[in-house]
């Protein structure tokens, strides 16, 4: 397995990190990117999100999300790129980039894999804010 | 046996580090390393229930073995994304 396709990057993800992937038989290549919002869910101003991430345990989650996306989808491929440590308003955290013949499994499997990833892979944030103050924020089922 | 415990995020503060190591007598499970740690750091105990434990980057229950070199890791709910 190409060890580029799951990783875990320090500082902002390039949002244009996959664009070029797709093989020969791919005619569909769908990404998604998550971006820092400068707002948290209760209204407060955002100036960032540190993040952490038990490496090597996402790693094997990413992978387990491509498998399971293969058996769901068909014939499909996933990348998947998350940042860790301090990233600004703006920035990208994650690129999930999933490739197939046909789009309907393109984006089928790339909507599967950035919902697994916020379920389940070993990964926290920690929302920064104006005043100062910073908080752990865990994801919400409906994010 | 020594097992080596990793802690994150919130749980990592209340550890004050992210790297620890733990001694255990042989036989021991996931649930005694965490009763352990409770005692040693009492601020854990409200995070008991929605805490996952890994061993060796496998989530595990309480009643899971540990054997001498397991890695352990705990975390809170996660928030990647």
């Amino acid at each position: 397995m190409d060890s580029e396709r799951f990783s875990i990057v320090r500082g902002p993800v390039d949002p244009r990190r996959f664009e070029s992937v797709a093989g020969a038989g791919e005619g569909a290549l769908v990404t998604f990117s998550g971006i820092v919002r400068g707002t948290a869910h209760d209204g407060r101003a955002v100036v960032g999100l540190s993040y952490e991430a038990y490496e090597t345990m996402a790693r094997i989650e990413f992978e387990a999300i491509d498998a399971q996306a293969r058996e769901r989808f068909g014939d499909v491929r996933l990348w998947i790129a998350h940042a860790v440590g301090d990233l600004a308003v703006g920035d990208v955290a994650v690129v999930v980039t999933a490739a197939a013949r046909h789009r309907a499994a393109a984006f089928e499997a790339c909507r599967f894999a950035i919902d697994r990833l916020k379920a389940r892979a070993p990964i926290w944030k920690k929302e920064r804010y104006a005043d100062g103050a910073a908080q752990w924020r865990a994801n919400e089922t409906d994010e | 046996m020594q097992i080596r415990l990793l802690a994150f995020a919130s749980l990592r503060e209340i550890l004050e580090a992210p790297e620890r190591s733990l001694s255990l007598s042989e036989g021991a499970t996931v649930g005694d390393a965490q009763k352990l740690l409770e005692e040693q750091f009492p601020a854990l105990v409200p995070h008991r229930s929605s805490m996952r434990i890994a061993c060796n980057g496998r989530l595990v229950d309480s009643d899971g073995m540990l054997r001498d070199g397991d890695e352990i890791a705990l975390f809170p709910p996660v928030g990647g994304g």
